[in-house]
C-alpha cells in the first residue's frame, strides 16, 4: 500500500515539486528553456497528483510528455523485494478484482453451491488453479493424502485397493481438457438473468490434468468390459458423490488424476484424486475419488435421478444427459464491461466441444445477420478450450456481438430459439446457445438475447 | 468403524467377491505392475460398497415404519426440510406436486405444467432406490453416514407416506421395496432417448452456419431489467481497473457518453480493493455461514437472533467464545454446534464480538 501512495507523480507538497537536484542545478547554472520545461512539468505533475491519477493525460497535453516516462517511478529507484518474499506466489495486487464469485441467491448454503470463474479477465485456454470454478455438494475438505484410498470393485477379477503411493507410481499421462458444469448458462434458459460472463459461463475451466488412464487401472483389476458397460464413480466426501460413467464412450480418454496445471489438485477441486472425463459435464468428474465400481446397468444416483436431468416440455426428463455440446462465448468485451473509446479492439473468446475439436468460430457484430470467421489460436485440442480472436474497429454505434462455434463433427452451435423450440425453457442443463452481448454507444456492454 | 456391522449383512454380491478373493488369494495379483496395489478384503469392500441400484442390488436387509421415520425426521431432518418435507428455506422441497393419479400412471402431470412453481424431489425421482441410496450415504447434511439401514428404511417410508405412495401404517423393507417402486409417481418419467449419453449420440438441433444476411430483423427478446443492474455487486470491482475492458459501475446509472481514453469517471487500478479481511470474511471462510445466516434460521440461529438474545448480558462474550471453542447444544434446537477448535483465540474473539454486535 505504501508503494501505491508513492507511485506516479504524487509529490509531498507543492513547494517540493522541484527536485533537490534541479534546485542545485539552477543555483549553479541559472534558468534556461530546458530547465524551465522541467519546472513546468514538475509543477503540472504536482497538480495532476493532487487532482487524481487519472488526469495524467491532461498533463501530457500541457507538458513535455507523459510523467509515467519523464519521472522516475519508485520501482525504478528503490530496491525491490527479496526472492521468496511470497513463497507461494500470488497475483499482483492490481488483479484483486479477478476472483471466484458466488451468484447471490443461487443457493441458500455455501457448502452446496457454486463459485464461478472470472472468464472476463482470463487469457489463453488454461484456467489458473486458484480461479478454477467450484461446485460443492456437501462442502470441501483437505483430505489427508496418506489416508486416501482408491478401491476398484464390481465386475472385476480382483477387487483392488490403491494408495496414493501406488497410483503415483503408475504410468501417467498429462492432457489438457475443459470441464464445464452441466448447469453452466442454465440460468439463461428462459431469459437474461445475470449480468456478466462470469455468471453466464463461469462454470467452465480448462487445465492440464495428470494421472493414470482409467483403462490402465481397470485392466489391471481385470475388469469385465464386455458385461461392464457402466462405471460408478464415488467420492470420499460427506456427500459420497456418485455418478454413472458411460465406459464404452469414455474408457479410452478418462483419467484418474492427481495433477492439475503442474501441481497437485487443489482441495476444492478434489485433492488428492479426481476422475477426469473429457467432454462430459463436470458433475461426473468425481472429486476425492475413492471408489470405482464396474457394473452392468446405470445406478440412478441422486445426481442422475433428481438433478442433472433435462426436463422436456412434455414433462419427460432426459436422464443421464452427459455430453457438453459445442459452445462458445466472447469473453472480451462481455457483459458488464465498459469500453473507453471508439477504435480498434481485439475481440476474444473461448470455444469448446464435448464431441471433439473446434473446427471454426464465426463472430457477428450485428446480432447474427452477418458473420466473419475468427482466428483460432493454437493449440486446438480435442475436448479442450480453444481461444479465438478477431479484429474489430468500433465506430461508436450500438452493436450486438455473437460467436458461433463449429466442431469437427460438423455440429453448429445453435441460437437460443432453436434450443427452446425443442427443449422448452425449463431444462436447466446443457444450454449451449449462442451468447449475445450488446455494446451501447456509451461503451457499456450488456447481456441480451436476440430472436 | 462400521466394518463389523457391515459384515453382519453381507450381500450375495459381497459373498461372490469373497469367493473370488479366495481363489485369487495372493495379496498382489498384478502382473503388469508388480508391487502396486493390493486386493481388497471383504470387510473393506462392504464398508465402502454401499450403493443401491434401481434393481436393488446392494440394498441391505432391514425395515422401518412410517411412524419411526417420522420420529427420526423430526429429530434429524425437519430442521432443514420442514416437518412435511415441504420447506423451501434451505433446499428445494422434497414433497409436493404429485397426485393419486400420478401414482396410477407413473407420470407426474405437474411436470408439464409451466405454472408449477417448484419441482420437488418426489415429482422428479423415478426410482425409490435413489432416495434410499442418497439418504443412507449422505444424510443428514451435517452428519453423513450416521443413519443405520433400518433408519433409512423408516425415513424413506415416512417421505413416501407424505406423498401418499404408502399408507401411514406402512413398514418399508427390503422385501417389499420392489412393490413400492411400482407406485412411484414419476416412475415412467425418464427417457434415455437423447444424444447426450454418448459423444457419438445424435444432436437434437441442427443449426447451419449462414454467413451473410441471415436474420432480417434483429430483435432483442430479453435483457437485464434495470432493477437487477447491481444485483451481482458492483461490476466495476469484478473487472480489471486498467486495460481496455473495465467493468461498468453498476452502483450508478449507465454513463451518458463514452469515458474516452483517460477513463474519466471510472475507478482506477490504484483503488483496487484487496480481498476482504476481518470477522465477516472469517465468518465465511471458517464455515460459520454453512449453518448460520445473517438473518433467518438455517441449521443454527442467525447472527441477528444471537445478538438479540445476548444483548446487554454480562459475560456473553466469554460464554459464547467458550461455546464456539468446545461446541454446544440445546440452546436453539436439537442440532448440536460442533466444536471449532481450529480457530485461534484472536479469531474466535473477533468472530464472537462481531456476532454479538449483530454483524456490524
Amino acid at each position: 500500500m505504501a508503494d501505491q501512495k508513492r507511485r506516479g507523480q504524487i509529490k509531498q507538497a507543492p513547494e517540493n515539486f522541484v527536485s533537490q537536484d534541479l534546485i542545485a542545478d539552477l543555483n549553479q547554472n541559472g534558468m534556461d528553456d530546458t530547465r524551465r520545461g522541467f519546472m513546468r512539468s514538475g509543477f503540472m505533475a504536482a497538480i495532476g497528483g493532487a487532482v487524481g491519477l487519472g488526469s495524467s493525460l491532461n498533463v501530457l497535453a500541457a507538458g513535455e510528455g507523459d510523467p509515467a516516462i519523464l519521472e522516475k517511478q519508485v520501482w525504478q529507484t528503490t530496491l525491490g523485494k527479496n526472492v521468496a518474499t511470497m513463497p507461494y506466489g500470488t497475483p499482483s495486487i492490481y488483479e484483486a478484482n479477478l476472483i471466484r464469485r458466488e451468484s447471490p441467491g443461487l443457493t441458500r448454503v455455501s457448502a452446496a453451491s457454486v463459485a464461478f470463474t472470472p472468464l472476463q479477465g482470463l487469457f489463453g485456454i488454461i484456467t489458473p488453479n486458484g480461479l478454477h470454478f467450484e461446485r460443492q455438494h456437501q462442502g470441501w475438505y483437505n483430505v489427508d493424502p496418506e489416508k486416501h484410498r482408491l478401491m476398484v470393485n464390481g465386475l472385476v477379477k480382483h477387487n483392488r485397493v490403491f494408495t496414493m503411493n501406488d497410483l503415483m507410481r503408475l504410468p501417467s499421462v498429462s492432457r489438457i481438457h475443459f470441464i464445464e458444469c452441466g448447469a453452466n448458462t442454465g440460468l439463461e434458459w428462459g431469459n437474461v438473468a445475470v449480468p456478466t460472463v462470469q455468471y453466464t459461463h463461469g462454470m467452465l475451466s480448462c487445465c492440464e490434468f495428470t494421472g493414470v488412464p482409467l483403462a490402465v487401472l481397470l485392466e489391471e483389476c481385470g475388469a469385465d468390459l464386455k458385461k461392464g458397460k457402466y462405471l460408478l464413480a464415488e467420492g470420499g466426501d460427506g456427500s459420497g458423490m456418485t455418478r454413472t460413467i458411460n465406459l464404452e464412450d469414455v474408457l479410452n480418454e478418462a483419467i484418474v488424476a492427481w495433477g492439475m496445471n503442474g501441481e497437485m489438485l487443489r482441495p476444492e477441486n478434489g485433492f488428492p484424486l479426481r476422475l477426469v472425463v473429457p467432454g462430459v459435464q463436470g458433475v461426473s468428474w468425481v472429486k476425492w475419488l475413492r471408489r470405482l465400481e464396474v457394473g452392468d446397468m446405470p445406478y440412478a444416483t441422486k445426481d442422475e435421478a433428481v438433478h442433472y436431468n433435462d426436463l422436456m416440455p412434455d414433462g419427460m426428463a432426459r436422464q443421464y444427459t452427459s455430453i457438453q455440446e459445442c459452445k462458445s462465448v466472447i469473453t472480451t468485451p462481455s457483459g458488464g464491461q465498459q469500453l473507453l473509446d471508439k477504435g480498434f479492439y481485439n475481440v476474444s473468446g473461448l470455444a469448446w466441444s464435448g464431441r471433439g475439436k473446434i473446427k471454426r468460430v464465426d463472430v457477428s457484430f450485428d446480432g447474427g445477420n452477418n458473420w466473419k470467421t475468427a482466428r483460432l489460436e493454437t493449440p486446438i485440442l480435442s475436448k479442450a478450450l480453444t481461444r479465438f480472436n478477431i479484429d474489430w474497429v468500433w465506430d461508436g454505434s450500438p452493436v450486438i456481438l455473437q460467436s458461433r462455434a463449429i466442431d469437427d463433427t460438423g455440429y453448429v452451435q445453435p441460437p437460443i430459439k432453436m434450443l427452446r423450440d425443442v427443449r422448452g425453457t425449463r431444462s436447466i442443463y446443457h444450454n449451449n446457445a449462442i451468447q449475445s452481448w450488446k455494446v451501447d454507444s456509451n461503451g457499456e456492454v450488456s447481456n441480451v438475447q436476440v430472436g | 468403524m462400521y466394518k463389523l456391522a457391515k459384515l453382519a449383512n453381507v450381500t450375495l454380491f459381497v459373498a461372490t467377491s469373497f469367493l473370488m478373493l479366495g481363489s485369487a488369494s495372493a495379496q498382489n495379483s498384478s502382473v503388469r505392475f508388480p508391487g502396486i496395489g493390493r486386493d481388497a478384503t471383504p470387510a473393506e469392500v462392504s464398508a465402502w460398497d454401499i450403493d443401491v441400484r434401481p434393481d436393488f442390488k446392494g440394498l441391505p436387509k432391514g425395515s422401518g415404519s412410517v411412524e419411526k421415520g417420522q420420529q427420526l425426521w423430526e429429530a434429524k431432518c425437519s430442521v432443514c426440510h420442514g416437518t412435511f418435507g415441504e420447506s423451501n428455506e434451505i433446499f428445494t422441497p422434497i414433497i409436493g406436486g404429485t397426485t393419486a393419479d400420478d401414482i396410477k400412471t407413473g407420470r407426474v402431470a405437474s411436470l408439464s405444467d409451466r405454472k408449477q412453481p417448484q419441482r420437488t424431489t418426489i415429482m422428479k425421482v423415478a426410482t425409490v432406490s435413489s432416495l434410499w441410496d442418497y439418504i443412507y450415504r449422505a444424510m443428514p447434511w451435517n452428519a453423513p453416514r450416521s443413519l443405520t439401514p433400518d433408519d433409512t428404511f423408516a425415513l424413506v417410508a415416512y417421505l413416501l407416506s407424505l406423498a401418499e405412495v404408502v399408507p401411514d401404517d406402512f413398514v418399508l423393507s427390503d422385501a417389499n421395496i420392489a412393490e413400492v417402486q411400482k407406485r412411484m409417481p414419476n416412475r415412467n418419467g425418464m427417457t434415455l432417448k437423447h444424444g447426450l449419453w454418448s459423444s457419438k449420440g445424435n444432436p437434437d438441433v441442427h443449426a447451419t452456419a449462414c454467413m451473410t444476411n441471415c436474420v432480417q430483423f434483429v430483435q432483442i427478446g430479453s435483457e437485464l431489467p434495470a432493477y437487477a443492474r447491481n444485483a451481482h455487486g458492483n461490476i466495476a470491482e469484478q473487472n480489471r481497473q486498467y486495460g481496455p475492458f473495465r467493468g461498468s459501475d453498476s452502483t450508478k446509472p449507465p454513463l451518458t457518453k463514452l469515458p474516452g481514453a483517460s477513463a474519466e469517471g471510472l475507478a482506477h487500478a490504484s483503488e483496487t480493493h484487496a480481498a476482504g479481511k476481518g470477522p465477516a470474511a472469517l465468518f465465511k471462510s471458517e464455515n460459520c455461514a454453512a449453518c448460520h445466516a445473517m438473518s433467518g434460521k438455517l441449521v443454527g440461529p442467525s447472527v441477528t437472533d444471537i445478538a438479540a438474545k445476548y444483548q446487554g448480558q454480562a459475560g456473553a462474550l466469554d460464554r459464547l467464545m467458550a461455546k464456539v471453542k468446545n461446541g454446544g447444544s440445546g440452546v436453539w434446537g436439537s442440532i448440536p454446534m460442533p466444536a471449532q477448535s481450529q480457530l485461534s483465540e484472536e479469531d474466535r474473539k473477533a468472530l464472537v464480538t462481531w456476532v454479538l454486535s449483530g454483524g456490524k
